[in-house]
Protein backbone atom coordinates (compact mmCIF):
# COMPACT_ATOMS: atom_id res chain seq x y z
CA UNK A 1 0.00 0.00 0.00
CA UNK A 2 3.31 2.60 0.57
CA UNK A 3 3.57 2.30 -3.13
CA UNK A 4 0.61 2.89 -3.95
CA UNK A 5 -0.24 5.93 -1.45
CA UNK A 6 3.09 7.37 -2.70
CA UNK A 7 2.05 7.16 -6.78
CA UNK A 8 -1.22 8.58 -5.01
CA UNK A 9 0.97 12.05 -3.88
CA UNK A 10 3.09 11.72 -6.78
CA UNK A 11 -0.14 12.04 -9.23
CA UNK A 12 -2.49 14.40 -6.82
CA UNK A 13 0.63 16.56 -5.98
CA UNK A 14 1.63 16.97 -9.88
CA UNK A 15 -2.16 17.62 -11.07
CA UNK A 16 -2.42 20.43 -8.49
CA UNK A 17 0.52 22.08 -9.54
CA UNK A 18 -0.04 21.68 -13.11
CA UNK A 19 -3.33 22.98 -12.59
CA UNK A 20 -1.99 26.24 -10.71
CA UNK A 21 0.36 26.38 -13.62
CA UNK A 22 -2.21 26.12 -16.24
CA UNK A 23 -3.34 29.81 -15.06
CA UNK A 24 -0.41 31.34 -13.97
CA UNK A 25 1.98 30.49 -17.08
CA UNK A 26 2.80 33.45 -18.81
CA UNK A 27 2.73 31.60 -22.09
CA UNK A 28 -0.20 30.04 -23.10
CA UNK A 29 1.08 27.44 -25.01
CA UNK A 30 3.13 26.73 -21.68
CA UNK A 31 -0.10 26.09 -19.95
CA UNK A 32 -1.48 24.44 -22.33
CA UNK A 33 1.40 21.99 -22.03
CA UNK A 34 0.68 21.97 -18.52
CA UNK A 35 -2.87 21.25 -18.71
CA UNK A 36 -1.95 18.02 -20.73
CA UNK A 37 0.35 17.40 -18.05
CA UNK A 38 -2.74 17.79 -15.58
CA UNK A 39 -4.20 15.33 -17.62
CA UNK A 40 -1.82 12.83 -17.87
CA UNK A 41 -1.94 12.98 -13.61
CA UNK A 42 -5.47 12.96 -13.73
CA UNK A 43 -5.36 9.31 -15.69
CA UNK A 44 -2.74 8.16 -13.64
CA UNK A 45 -5.09 8.84 -10.53
CA UNK A 46 -7.65 7.01 -12.37
CA UNK A 47 -5.17 3.95 -12.84
CA UNK A 48 -4.88 3.66 -9.01
CA UNK A 49 -8.34 3.53 -8.10
CA UNK A 50 -8.66 1.04 -10.82
CA UNK A 51 -10.78 2.74 -13.49
CA UNK A 52 -8.33 1.83 -15.94
CA UNK A 53 -10.74 1.99 -18.71
CA UNK A 54 -11.83 5.61 -18.28
CA UNK A 55 -7.74 6.39 -17.31
CA UNK A 56 -7.20 5.22 -21.09
CA UNK A 57 -9.88 7.06 -22.51
CA UNK A 58 -9.52 10.27 -21.24
CA UNK A 59 -5.77 10.47 -22.49
CA UNK A 60 -7.34 9.30 -25.89
CA UNK A 61 -10.06 11.97 -25.98
CA UNK A 62 -8.34 14.64 -24.18
CA UNK A 63 -4.73 14.65 -24.60
CA UNK A 64 -5.09 12.58 -28.05
CA UNK A 65 -7.10 14.26 -29.61
CA UNK A 66 -8.67 17.72 -27.73
CA UNK A 67 -5.55 19.12 -26.09
CA UNK A 68 -4.08 18.84 -29.79
CA UNK A 69 -6.64 20.85 -31.35
CA UNK A 70 -6.27 23.30 -28.57
CA UNK A 71 -2.53 23.15 -28.65
CA UNK A 72 -3.05 24.27 -32.32
CA UNK A 73 -4.95 26.54 -31.81
CA UNK A 74 -3.28 28.43 -29.20
CA UNK A 75 0.05 28.16 -30.96
CA UNK A 76 -1.88 30.52 -34.28
CA UNK A 77 -3.40 32.77 -32.10
CA UNK A 78 -1.55 36.06 -32.32
CA UNK A 79 -2.35 37.71 -28.67
CA UNK A 80 -1.38 40.10 -26.57
CA UNK A 81 -0.17 39.09 -23.54
CA UNK A 82 0.02 42.77 -21.24
CA UNK A 83 -3.93 43.22 -22.84
CA UNK A 84 -4.56 39.42 -21.51
CA UNK A 85 -3.21 40.14 -18.10
CA UNK A 86 -5.28 43.28 -17.52
CA UNK A 87 -8.26 42.02 -16.92
CA UNK A 88 -7.59 39.36 -14.66
CA UNK A 89 -8.08 41.38 -11.30
CA UNK A 90 -11.87 42.24 -13.07
CA UNK A 91 -12.40 38.58 -13.83
CA UNK A 92 -11.02 37.31 -10.22
CA UNK A 93 -14.52 37.41 -8.53
CA UNK A 94 -16.53 35.13 -11.36
CA UNK A 95 -13.53 33.12 -11.31
CA UNK A 96 -13.37 32.78 -7.54
CA UNK A 97 -17.55 32.66 -7.32
CA UNK A 98 -17.27 29.32 -10.11
CA UNK A 99 -14.31 27.82 -8.03
CA UNK A 100 -16.34 28.09 -4.97
CA UNK A 101 -19.58 26.74 -6.57
CA UNK A 102 -17.76 23.50 -7.64
CA UNK A 103 -15.60 23.30 -4.04
CA UNK A 104 -19.64 23.27 -2.92
CA UNK A 105 -20.93 20.55 -5.17
CA UNK A 106 -17.91 18.47 -4.70
CA UNK A 107 -18.10 19.05 -0.48
CA UNK A 108 -22.40 18.11 -1.06
CA UNK A 109 -21.64 14.95 -2.66
CA UNK A 110 -18.39 13.44 -0.29
CA UNK A 111 -20.53 14.34 2.78
CA UNK A 112 -23.31 12.61 1.22
CA UNK A 113 -20.88 9.64 1.38
CA UNK A 114 -19.94 10.13 5.21
CA UNK A 115 -23.50 11.02 6.53
CA UNK A 116 -25.50 7.84 4.34
CA UNK A 117 -22.57 5.85 3.63
CA UNK A 118 -24.99 3.08 2.07
CA UNK A 119 -26.25 6.16 -0.69
CA UNK A 120 -24.38 4.14 -3.57
CA UNK A 121 -26.21 1.22 -3.09
CA UNK A 122 -29.81 2.74 -3.10
CA UNK A 123 -28.83 5.07 -6.33
CA UNK A 124 -26.97 3.09 -8.78
CA UNK A 125 -28.21 0.36 -10.72
CA UNK A 126 -26.54 -3.14 -9.61
CA UNK A 127 -24.07 -3.27 -11.75
CA UNK A 128 -21.99 -7.12 -11.51
CA UNK A 129 -19.43 -6.86 -8.79
CA UNK A 130 -15.68 -5.53 -9.44
CA UNK A 131 -14.33 -8.66 -8.47
CA UNK A 132 -15.82 -10.90 -11.27
CA UNK A 133 -16.13 -8.25 -14.52
CA UNK A 134 -12.92 -5.75 -15.65
CA UNK A 135 -14.31 -1.91 -15.58
CA UNK A 136 -14.61 -2.01 -19.43
CA UNK A 137 -17.34 -5.15 -19.64
CA UNK A 138 -19.15 -3.23 -16.63
CA UNK A 139 -19.46 -0.01 -18.19
CA UNK A 140 -20.06 -1.74 -21.63
CA UNK A 141 -23.15 -3.78 -19.53
CA UNK A 142 -23.82 -0.49 -18.43
CA UNK A 143 -24.13 1.92 -21.47
CA UNK A 144 -24.74 -0.35 -24.05
CA UNK A 145 -27.29 -2.37 -22.25
CA UNK A 146 -28.78 -1.14 -19.72
CA UNK A 147 -29.40 2.65 -20.53
CA UNK A 148 -28.96 1.75 -24.16
CA UNK A 149 -31.65 4.76 -25.17
CA UNK A 150 -30.23 7.48 -22.81
CA UNK A 151 -26.22 6.57 -24.74
CA UNK A 152 -28.60 7.07 -28.52
CA UNK A 153 -29.98 9.90 -27.80
CA UNK A 154 -26.61 11.82 -26.27
CA UNK A 155 -25.20 10.33 -29.86
CA UNK A 156 -28.35 12.09 -31.48
CA UNK A 157 -27.22 15.39 -29.81
CA UNK A 158 -23.50 15.12 -30.59
CA UNK A 159 -24.69 14.56 -34.82
CA UNK A 160 -26.84 17.35 -34.40
CA UNK A 161 -24.18 19.76 -32.79
CA UNK A 162 -21.72 18.32 -35.72
CA UNK A 163 -24.37 19.07 -38.15
CA UNK A 164 -25.17 22.71 -36.62
CA UNK A 165 -21.13 23.43 -36.81
CA UNK A 166 -20.69 22.33 -40.22
CA UNK A 167 -24.20 24.73 -41.39
CA UNK A 168 -22.20 27.77 -39.66
CA UNK A 169 -18.81 27.42 -40.83
CA UNK A 170 -19.28 25.97 -44.21
CA UNK A 171 -20.02 28.28 -47.14
CA UNK A 172 -19.12 28.00 -51.04
CA UNK A 173 -16.94 30.92 -52.11
CA UNK A 174 -17.62 31.37 -55.57
CA UNK A 175 -14.66 31.24 -58.49
CA UNK A 176 -12.98 27.86 -56.18
CA UNK A 177 -12.00 25.17 -58.46
CA UNK A 178 -12.43 21.80 -56.67
CA UNK A 179 -10.71 18.15 -57.69
CA UNK A 180 -13.18 15.58 -58.71
CA UNK A 181 -11.39 12.36 -58.07
CA UNK A 182 -14.01 10.62 -59.92
CA UNK A 183 -13.97 13.57 -62.93
CA UNK A 184 -9.65 12.65 -63.27
CA UNK A 185 -10.40 9.12 -62.80
CA UNK A 186 -12.91 8.51 -65.31
CA UNK A 187 -11.27 10.80 -68.06
CA UNK A 188 -10.66 8.56 -71.08
CA UNK A 189 -7.55 8.93 -73.33
CA UNK A 190 -9.80 9.71 -76.50
CA UNK A 191 -11.61 12.40 -74.79
CA UNK A 192 -8.61 14.80 -74.26
CA UNK A 193 -5.58 13.57 -76.38
CA UNK A 194 -6.13 13.71 -79.99
CA UNK A 195 -3.48 12.59 -82.36
CA UNK A 196 -2.86 14.44 -85.94
CA UNK A 197 -0.51 13.10 -88.40
CA UNK A 198 1.20 16.46 -89.77
CA UNK A 199 3.15 16.45 -92.57
CA UNK A 200 7.32 17.80 -92.24
CA UNK A 201 7.31 21.54 -92.44
CA UNK A 202 3.40 22.66 -92.75
CA UNK A 203 3.14 22.40 -88.78
CA UNK A 204 1.89 26.40 -87.34
CA UNK B 1 15.70 -4.94 6.36
CA UNK B 2 15.02 -8.56 5.08
CA UNK B 3 11.66 -7.53 4.62
CA UNK B 4 12.10 -4.53 3.09
CA UNK B 5 14.38 -5.83 0.61
CA UNK B 6 12.22 -8.66 -0.62
CA UNK B 7 8.84 -6.71 -1.03
CA UNK B 8 10.37 -3.35 -2.33
CA UNK B 9 13.45 -3.30 -3.26
CA UNK B 10 13.83 -6.81 -5.24
CA UNK B 11 10.63 -6.21 -7.43
CA UNK B 12 11.70 -2.60 -8.31
CA UNK B 13 14.81 -4.39 -9.10
CA UNK B 14 13.13 -6.73 -10.98
CA UNK B 15 11.24 -4.75 -12.79
CA UNK B 16 14.14 -3.01 -13.95
CA UNK B 17 15.97 -6.14 -15.67
CA UNK B 18 12.61 -7.12 -17.33
CA UNK B 19 12.52 -3.61 -18.36
CA UNK B 20 16.48 -3.48 -19.89
CA UNK B 21 15.56 -7.01 -21.05
CA UNK B 22 13.33 -5.05 -23.85
CA UNK B 23 14.66 -1.88 -24.06
CA UNK B 24 17.84 -2.93 -25.14
CA UNK B 25 16.86 -5.31 -27.90
CA UNK B 26 14.43 -2.70 -29.10
CA UNK B 27 17.59 -0.26 -29.43
CA UNK B 28 19.85 -2.86 -31.14
CA UNK B 29 16.91 -3.47 -33.59
CA UNK B 30 16.39 0.03 -33.97
CA UNK B 31 19.69 0.84 -34.43
CA UNK B 32 19.72 -2.40 -37.52
CA UNK B 33 16.59 -1.19 -38.79
CA UNK B 34 18.36 2.12 -39.88
CA UNK B 35 21.01 -0.29 -41.37
CA UNK B 36 18.55 -2.03 -43.06
CA UNK B 37 16.84 0.64 -44.37
CA UNK B 38 19.47 1.60 -45.89
CA UNK B 39 20.39 -1.68 -47.54
CA UNK B 40 17.31 -2.65 -48.30
CA UNK B 41 16.42 0.70 -50.41
CA UNK B 42 20.08 0.35 -52.11
CA UNK B 43 19.38 -2.69 -52.78
CA UNK B 44 16.23 -2.08 -54.48
CA UNK B 45 17.86 1.36 -56.59
CA UNK B 46 20.72 -1.01 -57.87
CA UNK B 47 23.36 0.32 -55.21
CA UNK B 48 25.59 -1.29 -52.60
CA UNK B 49 24.50 0.71 -49.43
CA UNK B 50 26.26 0.81 -46.10
CA UNK B 51 29.42 -1.24 -46.74
CA UNK B 52 32.83 0.11 -45.78
CA UNK B 53 32.03 0.14 -41.63
CA UNK B 54 32.77 -2.87 -40.75
CA UNK B 55 31.92 -6.15 -42.96
CA UNK B 56 29.21 -5.86 -44.82
CA UNK B 57 29.01 -2.36 -43.48
CA UNK B 58 27.47 -4.00 -40.45
CA UNK B 59 29.15 -1.57 -38.04
CA UNK B 60 27.52 1.22 -39.92
CA UNK B 61 24.82 2.16 -37.12
CA UNK B 62 27.27 2.29 -33.94
CA UNK B 63 29.46 4.78 -36.52
CA UNK B 64 26.51 7.17 -36.83
CA UNK B 65 25.75 7.02 -32.99
CA UNK B 66 29.13 7.43 -32.39
CA UNK B 67 29.43 10.62 -34.61
CA UNK B 68 25.73 12.21 -33.29
CA UNK B 69 27.26 11.31 -30.06
CA UNK B 70 30.08 13.36 -30.75
CA UNK B 71 28.65 16.47 -32.06
CA UNK B 72 28.30 19.63 -30.43
CA UNK B 73 23.68 19.91 -29.34
CA UNK B 74 22.60 23.79 -30.81
CA UNK B 75 20.18 25.43 -29.66
CA UNK B 76 19.07 28.32 -31.41
CA UNK B 77 18.88 31.88 -29.80
CA UNK B 78 15.48 32.02 -30.59
CA UNK B 79 13.83 28.52 -29.10
CA UNK B 80 11.99 27.86 -26.49
CA UNK B 81 14.85 25.98 -24.51
CA UNK B 82 12.97 23.82 -21.99
CA UNK B 83 10.60 22.44 -24.83
CA UNK B 84 12.90 22.73 -27.29
CA UNK B 85 14.58 20.11 -25.19
CA UNK B 86 11.52 17.89 -23.82
CA UNK B 87 10.36 17.42 -27.62
CA UNK B 88 12.79 15.15 -28.17
CA UNK B 89 12.88 12.88 -25.68
CA UNK B 90 9.06 12.95 -25.23
CA UNK B 91 9.28 11.09 -28.66
CA UNK B 92 12.11 8.89 -27.50
CA UNK B 93 9.65 7.99 -24.55
CA UNK B 94 6.46 7.73 -25.75
CA UNK B 95 8.05 5.26 -28.43
CA UNK B 96 9.74 3.18 -25.87
CA UNK B 97 6.83 3.04 -23.31
CA UNK B 98 4.20 1.32 -25.89
CA UNK B 99 6.31 -1.66 -25.38
CA UNK B 100 5.82 -2.18 -22.08
CA UNK B 101 2.22 -4.20 -22.86
CA UNK B 102 3.07 -5.85 -26.39
CA UNK B 103 3.51 -9.55 -26.07
CA UNK B 104 6.37 -10.94 -27.88
CA UNK B 105 5.27 -14.69 -26.99
CA UNK B 106 3.15 -16.51 -24.76
CA UNK B 107 3.41 -15.07 -21.28
CA UNK B 108 6.15 -12.89 -22.38
CA UNK B 109 5.04 -9.45 -21.69
CA UNK B 110 6.09 -6.89 -19.01
CA UNK B 111 2.79 -5.65 -17.81
CA UNK B 112 -0.41 -7.84 -18.86
CA UNK B 113 -3.05 -5.02 -18.38
CA UNK B 114 -6.77 -5.43 -19.59
CA UNK B 115 -6.55 -2.37 -21.52
CA UNK B 116 -3.33 -3.30 -23.50
CA UNK B 117 -4.76 -2.17 -27.21
CA UNK B 118 -6.06 1.48 -25.45
CA UNK B 119 -3.10 1.73 -23.81
CA UNK B 120 -1.11 1.17 -27.13
CA UNK B 121 -3.42 3.54 -28.79
CA UNK B 122 -2.85 6.01 -26.19
CA UNK B 123 0.62 6.16 -26.41
CA UNK B 124 0.63 6.58 -30.55
CA UNK B 125 -1.93 9.21 -30.30
CA UNK B 126 0.48 11.12 -27.90
CA UNK B 127 3.46 11.14 -30.26
CA UNK B 128 2.08 13.73 -32.19
CA UNK B 129 3.23 15.86 -28.97
CA UNK B 130 6.62 15.64 -29.69
CA UNK B 131 6.80 17.04 -32.99
CA UNK B 132 4.54 19.66 -32.40
CA UNK B 133 6.63 20.88 -29.23
CA UNK B 134 9.86 20.74 -31.37
CA UNK B 135 8.58 22.44 -34.23
CA UNK B 136 6.69 25.53 -32.25
CA UNK B 137 10.00 25.72 -29.54
CA UNK B 138 12.70 25.92 -32.36
CA UNK B 139 10.93 29.24 -33.19
CA UNK B 140 11.21 28.95 -37.00
CA UNK B 141 8.90 28.79 -40.23
CA UNK B 142 10.05 25.28 -41.65
CA UNK B 143 9.88 23.34 -38.45
CA UNK B 144 6.63 24.82 -37.51
CA UNK B 145 4.68 24.37 -40.57
CA UNK B 146 6.11 20.45 -40.69
CA UNK B 147 4.30 20.20 -37.12
CA UNK B 148 1.57 21.29 -38.16
CA UNK B 149 1.19 18.91 -41.07
CA UNK B 150 2.44 16.45 -38.68
CA UNK B 151 -0.98 17.38 -36.50
CA UNK B 152 -3.02 17.31 -38.74
CA UNK B 153 -1.96 14.27 -40.64
CA UNK B 154 -1.58 12.36 -37.19
CA UNK B 155 -4.88 13.19 -35.64
CA UNK B 156 -6.75 12.53 -39.01
CA UNK B 157 -5.30 8.81 -39.30
CA UNK B 158 -5.65 7.75 -35.69
CA UNK B 159 -9.65 7.92 -36.57
CA UNK B 160 -9.32 5.53 -38.60
CA UNK B 161 -6.81 3.18 -36.39
CA UNK B 162 -9.65 3.28 -33.74
CA UNK B 163 -11.74 1.81 -36.32
CA UNK B 164 -9.90 -0.58 -37.11
CA UNK B 165 -8.74 -1.67 -33.67
CA UNK B 166 -12.84 -1.51 -32.48
CA UNK B 167 -13.36 -4.39 -35.75
CA UNK B 168 -10.60 -6.50 -34.12
CA UNK B 169 -12.24 -6.01 -30.46
CA UNK B 170 -15.17 -7.28 -32.00
CA UNK B 171 -14.03 -10.46 -33.02
CA UNK B 172 -12.31 -10.96 -30.43
CA UNK B 173 -14.15 -9.45 -27.37
CA UNK B 174 -11.34 -8.95 -25.14
CA UNK B 175 -8.92 -5.52 -24.96
CA UNK B 176 -6.70 -7.78 -23.90
CA UNK B 177 -3.17 -8.29 -26.23
CA UNK B 178 -2.73 -11.74 -25.35
CA UNK B 179 -5.83 -12.52 -25.58
CA UNK B 180 -6.21 -10.87 -28.96
CA UNK B 181 -3.46 -12.92 -30.06
CA UNK B 182 -5.19 -16.17 -28.65
CA UNK B 183 -8.15 -15.09 -30.36
CA UNK B 184 -6.13 -15.90 -33.78
CA UNK B 185 -5.20 -19.38 -33.12
CA UNK B 186 -8.12 -20.81 -35.83
CA UNK B 187 -7.03 -18.01 -38.35
CA UNK B 188 -5.24 -14.60 -38.11
CA UNK B 189 -7.45 -11.61 -38.58
CA UNK B 190 -5.72 -10.54 -42.03
CA UNK B 191 -7.71 -13.00 -43.75
CA UNK B 192 -11.63 -12.51 -42.61
CA UNK B 193 -11.10 -8.57 -41.94
CA UNK B 194 -8.58 -7.90 -45.33
CA UNK B 195 -9.93 -4.94 -46.35
CA UNK B 196 -9.10 -3.66 -42.54
CA UNK B 197 -5.58 -4.78 -42.11
CA UNK B 198 -5.03 -2.74 -45.31
CA UNK B 199 -6.50 0.15 -43.67
CA UNK B 200 -4.40 -0.47 -40.86
CA UNK B 201 -0.96 -0.69 -42.74
CA UNK B 202 -1.54 2.61 -44.48
CA UNK B 203 -2.69 4.48 -41.81
CA UNK B 204 0.09 3.42 -39.65
CA UNK B 205 2.65 4.47 -42.39
CA UNK B 206 0.87 7.62 -41.96
CA UNK B 207 0.95 7.92 -38.49
CA UNK B 208 4.85 6.96 -38.02
CA UNK B 209 5.47 10.06 -40.77
CA UNK B 210 6.81 7.03 -43.16
CA UNK B 211 7.01 7.32 -47.03
CA UNK B 212 4.50 8.09 -48.91
CA UNK B 213 3.10 10.11 -46.53
CA UNK B 214 5.99 11.43 -45.12
CA UNK B 215 4.54 15.09 -46.14
CA UNK B 216 6.18 16.04 -42.09
CA UNK B 217 9.71 15.97 -43.34
CA UNK B 218 8.80 16.65 -47.25
CA UNK B 219 12.78 17.60 -47.39
CA UNK B 220 11.97 19.04 -50.97
CA UNK B 221 9.36 21.64 -49.50
CA UNK B 222 10.49 21.95 -46.13
CA UNK B 223 14.06 21.14 -45.81
CA UNK B 224 13.48 17.97 -43.08
CA UNK B 225 10.24 19.46 -41.38
CA UNK B 226 10.11 19.66 -37.70
CA UNK B 227 13.72 18.60 -37.11
CA UNK B 228 15.41 21.12 -38.68
CA UNK B 229 16.67 22.89 -35.69
CA UNK B 230 17.68 19.89 -33.90
CA UNK B 231 21.51 18.55 -34.01
CA UNK B 232 23.44 15.85 -32.50
CA UNK B 233 21.83 13.61 -29.65
CA UNK B 234 18.75 15.88 -29.87
CA UNK B 235 18.27 14.63 -33.46
CA UNK B 236 19.69 10.90 -32.78
CA UNK B 237 16.28 10.90 -30.62
CA UNK B 238 14.28 11.86 -33.05
CA UNK B 239 15.26 9.49 -35.00
CA UNK B 240 15.54 6.95 -32.77
CA UNK B 241 12.11 7.44 -31.73
CA UNK B 242 10.15 7.56 -35.69
CA UNK B 243 12.09 4.00 -35.90
CA UNK B 244 11.45 2.69 -32.92
CA UNK B 245 7.35 3.52 -33.90
CA UNK B 246 7.66 1.84 -37.22
CA UNK B 247 8.78 -1.44 -35.00
CA UNK B 248 5.96 -0.29 -32.49
CA UNK B 249 3.66 -0.14 -35.14
CA UNK B 250 4.54 -3.53 -37.09
CA UNK B 251 4.49 -5.03 -33.55
CA UNK B 252 0.56 -3.91 -33.35
CA UNK B 253 -0.15 -4.91 -36.89
CA UNK B 254 1.84 -8.33 -36.03
CA UNK B 255 -0.37 -8.48 -32.71
CA UNK B 256 -3.86 -7.68 -34.24
CA UNK B 257 -3.44 -8.98 -37.64
CA UNK B 258 -0.98 -11.75 -38.14
CA UNK B 259 -0.82 -13.97 -35.25
CA UNK B 260 1.25 -12.49 -33.01
CA UNK B 261 3.16 -15.49 -31.66
CA UNK B 262 1.63 -17.93 -33.21
CA UNK B 263 3.05 -20.10 -35.65
CA UNK B 264 1.03 -20.41 -39.43
CA UNK B 265 0.30 -23.91 -39.02
CA UNK B 266 -0.90 -25.37 -35.45
CA UNK B 267 1.74 -28.42 -36.11
CA UNK B 268 4.20 -29.65 -34.15
CA UNK B 269 7.41 -29.21 -36.31
CA UNK B 270 6.29 -25.32 -36.03
CA UNK B 271 5.12 -25.22 -32.59
CA UNK B 272 8.70 -26.45 -32.15
CA UNK B 273 10.09 -22.90 -32.92
CA UNK B 274 10.06 -20.51 -29.72
CA UNK B 275 7.06 -18.66 -30.17
CA UNK B 276 9.66 -15.05 -30.43
CA UNK B 277 11.02 -16.11 -33.56
CA UNK B 278 7.72 -15.94 -34.84
CA UNK B 279 7.11 -12.86 -33.28
CA UNK B 280 10.61 -11.52 -34.79
CA UNK B 281 10.16 -13.11 -38.35
CA UNK B 282 6.44 -11.19 -38.64
CA UNK B 283 7.38 -7.49 -37.22
CA UNK B 284 10.76 -7.93 -39.91
CA UNK B 285 8.47 -8.80 -42.41
CA UNK B 286 6.22 -6.12 -41.57
CA UNK B 287 9.16 -3.57 -41.16
CA UNK B 288 10.47 -4.51 -44.73
CA UNK B 289 6.91 -3.60 -46.21
CA UNK B 290 7.87 -0.82 -44.67
CA UNK B 291 11.04 -0.29 -46.56
CA UNK B 292 9.69 -1.25 -49.98
CA UNK B 293 6.98 1.07 -49.47
CA UNK B 294 9.23 3.70 -49.36
CA UNK B 295 11.90 2.61 -52.12
CA UNK B 296 8.68 2.39 -54.35
CA UNK B 297 5.88 5.20 -54.24
CA UNK B 298 6.46 8.99 -54.40
CA UNK B 299 5.16 11.23 -51.99
CA UNK B 300 1.38 12.11 -51.26
CA UNK B 301 0.31 15.16 -51.87
CA UNK B 302 -1.21 17.14 -48.48
CA UNK B 303 -4.69 17.28 -49.87
CA UNK B 304 -4.77 14.20 -51.58
CA UNK B 305 -3.70 12.84 -48.23
CA UNK B 306 -5.71 14.52 -46.22
CA UNK B 307 -8.73 13.07 -48.12
CA UNK B 308 -7.60 9.47 -48.30
CA UNK B 309 -7.64 9.49 -44.91
CA UNK B 310 -11.31 11.41 -43.88
CA UNK B 311 -13.18 10.84 -47.29
CA UNK B 312 -11.57 6.90 -47.81
CA UNK B 313 -10.30 5.30 -44.75
CA UNK B 314 -13.01 6.44 -42.73
CA UNK B 315 -16.30 5.84 -44.25
CA UNK B 316 -14.72 2.21 -45.18
CA UNK B 317 -13.74 1.46 -41.69
CA UNK B 318 -17.19 2.71 -40.22
CA UNK B 319 -18.96 0.65 -42.95
CA UNK B 320 -16.54 -1.94 -41.88
CA UNK B 321 -17.70 -1.77 -37.99
CA UNK B 322 -21.27 -2.36 -38.73
CA UNK B 323 -20.63 -4.99 -40.81
CA UNK B 324 -18.55 -6.85 -38.66
CA UNK B 325 -21.14 -6.07 -35.83
CA UNK B 326 -23.76 -7.31 -38.01
CA UNK B 327 -22.14 -10.57 -38.95
CA UNK B 328 -21.55 -11.02 -35.23
CA UNK B 329 -25.38 -10.46 -34.31
CA UNK B 330 -26.84 -12.31 -37.42
CA UNK B 331 -24.50 -15.56 -37.29
CA UNK B 332 -24.34 -15.48 -33.81
CA UNK B 333 -20.45 -15.11 -34.05
CA UNK B 334 -20.33 -13.91 -30.19
CA UNK B 335 -16.82 -14.28 -28.98
CA UNK B 336 -16.62 -15.85 -25.72
CA UNK B 337 -16.72 -12.85 -23.05
CA UNK B 338 -12.89 -13.61 -21.55
CA UNK B 339 -12.53 -11.53 -17.86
Amino acid sequence: MVIQALAFYLFAALAVASGVMVISARNPVHSVLFLILAFFNSAGLFVLIGAEFLAMILVVVYVGAVAVLFLFVVMMLDINFAELREGFLQYLPIGALIGLILAAELILIFGTWIVAPDVGQSLTAPILPPDQVTNTHALGQVIYTDYIYLFQASGLILLIAMIGAIVLTLRHRPGVRRQKIADQVSRRREDVVEVRDITTGSGA
Amino acid sequence: MVEFWWSYAWPTLWMVIQILFIVVPLLIVVAYLTYAERKVIGFMQLRMGPNVVGPFGLLQPFADALKLMTKELIIPTGANRVVFLIAPMLTFVLAMVGWAVIPVAEGWVLSDINVGILYLFAISSLGVYGIIMAGWASNSKYPFLGALRSAAQMVSYEVSIGFVIITVLLAVGSLNLSDIVLAQQDVWFFIPLFPMFIVFVVSALAETNRAPFDLPEAEAELVTGYNVEYSAMAFALFFLGEYANMVMMSGMTVILFLGGWLPPLDIAILNWIPGIVWFALKVSAMLFVFLWVRATLPRYRYDQLMRLGWKVFLPASLLWVVVTAGAIVVFDWYPGVVN
